[in-house]
């Protein structure tokens, strides 16, 4: 199993379950020894944003999974430098964990991957 | 061409679970083979025995289980979603001691990393969500 798998993940952090699903998924692959990687983009994009207390809607804060990622080889989180524009995110607000994927270079790292499951 | 196809949406809501199965059906009648079919997130309700649409509707979970149960397809169900979601075999209800079950046979509840690994072994991989 060496074919390399990204995870794009689309939806705001507390969504539904499809963040949460998606990180699970990320989270899986990586402990199947594959190499993974994890892009956000769209609504994703607030996934990793600082500061996150989601306790008035009692749910667990996903900001916390993400420090997790790199116990099991997932060393850095891409972002979509378009989508954070299109918020008016700024990536200080970002936790520092991320590589910020400027214009082409989101094509052209997908094209490098082998397999891509978008959430 | 191998093919693994992965269901996201429920039965219920939007058009991707009747577009996969559709997908389905098209790919074994032009001698494709699917190697795994993946219910994740709300696609878990397409293993439910509990749903009952009106007798004019398509009842899909019957529709895909007809599908999987003739063509002996693989169907993997992810234990956690189907879990969170109130689909359930009778082993996990004794397990979590539910009052029912309601998991249609013909289907596997399993883990993630079935997914990922019909992802590694297919030539392509077609997601169906919402």
């Amino acid at each position: 199993m060496s074919q390399s798998i990204c995870i794009i993940s689309t939806q705001a952090p507390y969504r539904g379950q499809f963040a949460r699903e998606a990180l699970d998924a990320a989270l899986v692959s990586a402990s199947y020894e594959i190499p993974t990687s994890l892009l956000l983009m769209g609504d994703g994009v607030y996934q990793i944003l600082d500061g996150q207390s989601p306790g008035q809607l009692e749910k667990k804060k996903l900001s916390s999974l993400f420090q997790s990622l790199e116990l099991y080889g997932i060393e850095t989180v891409y972002v979509d430098g378009e989508s954070l524009a299109e918020r008016h995110l700024d990536p200080e607000q970002l936790l520092p964990l991320y590589t910020l994927l400027e214009g082409d270079a989101v094509a052209s790292f997908l094209a490098q991957q082998d397999k891509v499951l978008s959430f | 061409m191998k093919y693994a196809l992965a269901v996201y949406g429920a039965s219920g809501t939007g058009q991707s679970s009747l577009t996969a199965l559709s997908f389905a059906r098209a790919l074994l009648a032009a001698g494709h083979e699917i190697i795994r079919v993946f219910f994740y997130q709300d696609g878990v309700h397409n293993a439910s025995s509990l749903v009952s649409p009106p007798q004019d509707e398509v009842n899909l979970p019957e529709q895909w289980q007809k599908l999987i149960t003739e063509q002996g397809i693989d169907a993997v169900v992810c234990i956690a979603a189907a879990l969170r979601r109130g689909v359930v075999n009778t082993e996990e209800a004794e397990r979590y001691e539910l009052p029912a079950s309601n998991f249609r046979e013909g289907y596997e509840l399993s883990g993630l990393g079935q997914l990922l690994e019909a992802t590694v072994e297919a030539d392509r991989l077609v997601t169906f969500g919402d």
